[in-house]
């Protein structure tokens, strides 16, 4: 199973290696195989007896992150979808995208998302999914931008990156509280241990964050402003990741999560509220889109919160028919995006206002157009699956039943209300967009420059296959039920069975819902262009993208005022400030843990010798600071050096004191071959304040070491580790000079990268005096 | 003494730390340099000092002053030799292509 999952991420690996021979054969046509065979065999798990497969593969097993496979109905509803309309979109990408596009990178990023895709819904370990679940927001970024050179494709991009990483953070959070919770990273045993979570303070914390997490990746109200402009990604990305899988993934988490979170009141109210909020929001704004891909984006939004307030109702019905729709809705949705695609393509404007008549120039895709958009709309027919899961969908919402009083009575009531009040806005951009494409075009402007005709069958097969989907699950509702959808509804909830769904069942209440959405839809499509003002006044300005430009707009300059605050190009600033931090926390630090200590026992006698040459070089330093005379300076610098010569001398450190006596006299002639070039340098006057500043930190900071050296000097923290090399600088390094052993043989590397440190320095010294600034080379 | 050599250190940091506040490139030279001498001080001193022999086997004496901080030093007296000596060929650079030596006249804001 996890070869299944991963093999697209290792075939991607070999997608720029195959692109070489694009001359010949287009790059999709091998990527098509990937799905295709992950799919057949996915496919062998259907069946009446299907039982739920779990497969360990040790990853990370001390943090407890392994990859834990867990393939149960709804993992397997998943799997199915993604491999199998991954398998369409492959093919409809094929005739799509132009032999002369950057085609590996493409399918190189399809490949990449659809592993991480399969791994979302295959991983029991919530680590993994978050990994997966962050894969598929960073391929998506790349597929939305994938035509970098457009504005808009770089905004939607980053639009959708933001928000769903956002959301995936958030749902990093409730994983890791769940996890301190329950001791276990298992999704299956967090269910087992609902009760902890349950009863725990931190609950409505979990909630808000793994929802967070749902909401954005669902782009449910108010996160569904990134949706419609990931439209700018190619149609075969649209098709595929922001309608029938990826935006998914919420819904997903979701269900999944819902054997843990069902008994609880705030997980049926906030999920239903949102849900049914986002159905009635998306289902509106549709109406008011002029671009094809964006009323087919803001009926996605609209489809997945119908899914997400199913998923909220959390009865039987519900669960089932949340399912039945994820599968009703990647089938239609699917292919009207692919139907835009095909119209984008063969017209060479997504404008709905400019388009029209196409019916008798472009049957076949007209024909696919109205199985999708008549399906999406519920329109009572008995071929077309959208109807049933739209019915089952009013049936579960008549029959709320609210458990207690409050908030949640208050929206059982007002469910059934939206719900209808949703579908017929549904119903009337699914008819403005399906006789907006094919109908007569009154008032419309038709004069496109390119003659039309039918797309290539390439580009028709797999909207024709998702069409047939439609009208086979229209016609035979029961076919996938028992073997397939079945198990996917009783994963979600043990008691979701459904018998058998059936076209007819009576003059009942769904029904007579249907119909009014029927009626009602129809009267508002046909007097649309009457009301059509009412955008003007609500939304009209007000809206989430606004909150969104602007935020981001204060985040930028407010980030740059910051960081030109204290980034302005002076040393002196940057090294107060660092200086001051540190000491601000290590002297704070020391304050609080106690750090401070000072043990006169142990201490080398003073002799008059030391405190002589200490003496001296204390005066030469400070006199570094107020000698006017730069060559006095340097000397005195020198003063110090050959100072700390004598103290390494008489502490017995014959190595130190042979290195620094030759090291201080190279400096001293470097300092002094440096600055015979720059004769009238003087000191600089400057104010007091500036003074004293510099006073304050420089002493501050000395006085900080000096208690940093006794407190650790005095603490005796640690014992001492060099008795190991005395005893073994003969025995191992074969040398008498304990300090020689360890530099070149203990510590050997160590020596090697200091050998290399000091050949860059020496390298960066020549080329700094030989090299030649542009006026010279001239 | 080992209270005297922290003391001294300290005021090593102290003075480096002011010379590399100030705005000639010289300076800030001679500060690293300072600052430099200090940290081998301060590391010196957390071996002990005076306690045995200088670190060289001979037979007939057990009793080494601590090799480890030696090591240290050395290592760091060397790489200080690399940074400085860098620190100055820049100096120098930079005051022959700009004619100043003042940090504030060396901020390169032209892009702002």
């Amino acid at each position: 199973m996890i070869f299944a999952a991963l093999a697209p991420l290792f075939i991607a690996l070999f997608i720029p290696l195959l692109s070489k021979i694009k001359a010949k054969i287009h790059t999709g046509f091998f990527v098509l195989l990937v799905p295709l065979f992950i799919f057949l065999y996915f496919i062998q798990f259907v069946g009446l007896d299907f039982t739920p497969v779990l497969q360990t593969y040790q990853w990370i097993p001390s943090l407890h992150i392994n990859f834990d496979f867990y393939l149960d109905g709804l993992s397997l509803l998943f799997v199915l979808l993604i491999s199998g309309i991954g398998t369409l979109v492959v093919l409809y990408s094929i005739f799509y995208l132009n032999y002369k596009e950057r085609l590996h990178e493409f399918y190189v990023y399809l490949l990449m998302f659809m592993s991480a895709m399969l791994g979302i819904v295959l991983s029991d370990n919530v680590f993994v999914l978050y990994t997966f679940w962050e894969l598929t927001s960073f391929s998506s970024f790349l597929l939305i931008g994938y035509w970098h050179f457009k504005d808009r494709s770089r905004y939607g991009a980053l639009k959708s990156m933001l928000i769903t990483v956002l959301g995936g953070l958030s749902l990093l959070g409730a994983f890791v509280i769940m996890y301190v919770l329950t001791g276990t990273a298992s999704i299956q045993g967090m269910i087992n241990q609902a009760d902890i979570i349950l009863n725990s303070s931190y609950l409505p914390l979990i909630l808000v964050l793994v929802l967070l997490g749902a909401f954005t990746k669902s782009a449910q109200f108010p996160f569904h402003i990134w949706l419609p402009d990931a439209m700018e990604a190619p149609t075969p990305v649209s098709a595929y990741l922001h309608s029938a899988t990826m935006v998914k993934a919420g819904l997903y988490l979701v269900a999944r999560f819902f054997p843990v979170f069902s008994s609880y009141e705030w997980f049926f109210i906030t999920v239903t509220t949102f849900g049914i909020i986002t159905l009635c929001w998306g289902s509106f704004m549709a109406v008011r889109q002029t671009d094809l891909k964006a009323i087919l984006a803001f009926s996605t939004i609209s489809q997945l919160g119908m899914i997400m307030a199913m998923l909220g109702f959390g009865t039987d019905v519900a669960i089932f028919a949340a399912v039945f729709h994820i599968l009703n809705h990647a089938t239609f949705k699917g292919s009207l995006f692919m139907v835009a695609g095909i119209i984008d393509v063969q017209t060479g404007t997504r404008d709905i206002r400019q388009l029209g008549k196409l019916f008798t120039l472009m049957p076949i895709t007209a024909t696919l157009a109205f199985f999708g958009t008549f399906s999406m709309a519920g329109v009572p027919l008995p071929f077309l699956n959208g109807f049933y899961s739209k019915e089952l969908f009013f049936e579960s919402a008549i029959a709320l039943q609210a458990q207690s009083t409050g908030i949640a009575s208050v929206l059982v009531t007002i469910v059934p209300y939206l719900a209808v009040a949703g579908s017929i806005f549904t119903f009337v951009y699914s008819m403005y967009l399906f006789f907006g494409l094919f109908g007569r075009n009154k008032n419309k402007q038709f004069n496109l420059r390119q003659k039309i005709k039918e797309a290539p069958i390439g580009m028709l097969i797999s909207p024709a296959i998702l069409v047939l989907g439609v009208i086979i699950i229209g016609l035979v509702p029961n076919l996938f039920n028992q073997s397939f959808l079945q198990h996917a509804a009783t994963s979600i909830r043990s008691t979701a069975t459904m018998e058998s769904v059936s076209f007819w069942h009576g003059f009942s209440t769904p029904f007579i819902m249907s119909l009014v959405v029927v009626i009602v839809g129809a009267i508002l499509f046909i007097t649309l262009s009457k009301w059509q003002k009412v955008y003007d006044v609500f939304p009209g300005k007000w809206s989430f993208n606004r909150v969104y430009d602007r935020s981001l707009e204060t985040l930028d300059t407010s980030s740059a005022k910051w960081t030109n605050f204290y980034m302005n190009g002076s040393v002196r600033t940057y090294m107060s400030l660092i200086l001051g931090t540190l000491f601000t926390i290590s002297f704070v630090f020391m304050y609080i843990t106690d750090g401070f200590s000072i043990d006169f026992s142990d201490l080398a006698p003073v002799t008059i010798l030391e405190v002589v040459v200490v003496l001296s070089i204390i005066v030469a330093a400070v006199g570094t600071i107020f000698t006017n005379n730069n060559v006095a300076a340097i000397l005195i610098l020198g003063i110090t050096g050959y100072g700390v010569t004598i103290l390494f001398v008489l502490y017995r450190a014959p190595d130190l004191a042979l290195t620094q006596l030759v090291i201080e006299t190279i400096t001293v002639t470097l300092f002094l071959l440096c600055f015979y070039h720059f004769p009238n340098l003087k000191k600089r006057t400057e104010s007091v304040t500036t003074k004293s500043v510099n006073l304050i930190i420089s002493v501050g900071f000395g006085l900080l070491m000096t208690m940093i050296g006794i407190s650790a000097y005095s603490g005796n923290a640690f014992a001492k580790i060099s008795d190991y090399f005395i005893e073994t600088s003969l025995p191992i390094g074969d040398g008498k000079n304990i300090v020689n052993v360890i530099l070149v043989d203990m510590r050997g590397i160590d020596t090697l990268f200091e050998i290399t440190v000091l050949g860059l320095a020496g390298l960066t010294v020549f080329s700094l005096i030989k090299l030649k600034n542009d006026k010279e080379a001239k | 003494m080992e209270i005297i050599i922290c003391i001294l250190a300290g005021i090593l940091f102290a003075t480096g730390v002011y010379n590399i506040l100030q705005k000639q490139l010289l300076r800030i030279a001679i500060g690293t340099g300072l600052i430099s001498h200090a940290a081998h001080l301060f590391i010196l001193t957390m071996g002990k000092l005076k306690r045995g022999q200088p670190p060289i086997i001979e037979e007939g004496i057990t009793n080494y002053t601590d090799p480890l901080p030696h090591a240290l030093i050395l290592t760091s007296i060397v790489i200080s030799f690399g940074v400085t000596s860098v620190v100055l060929v820049l100096a120098y650079r930079t005051i022959n292509e700009n004619k100043t030596d003042n940090m504030d006249q060396l901020r390169g804001n032209e892009y702002e």
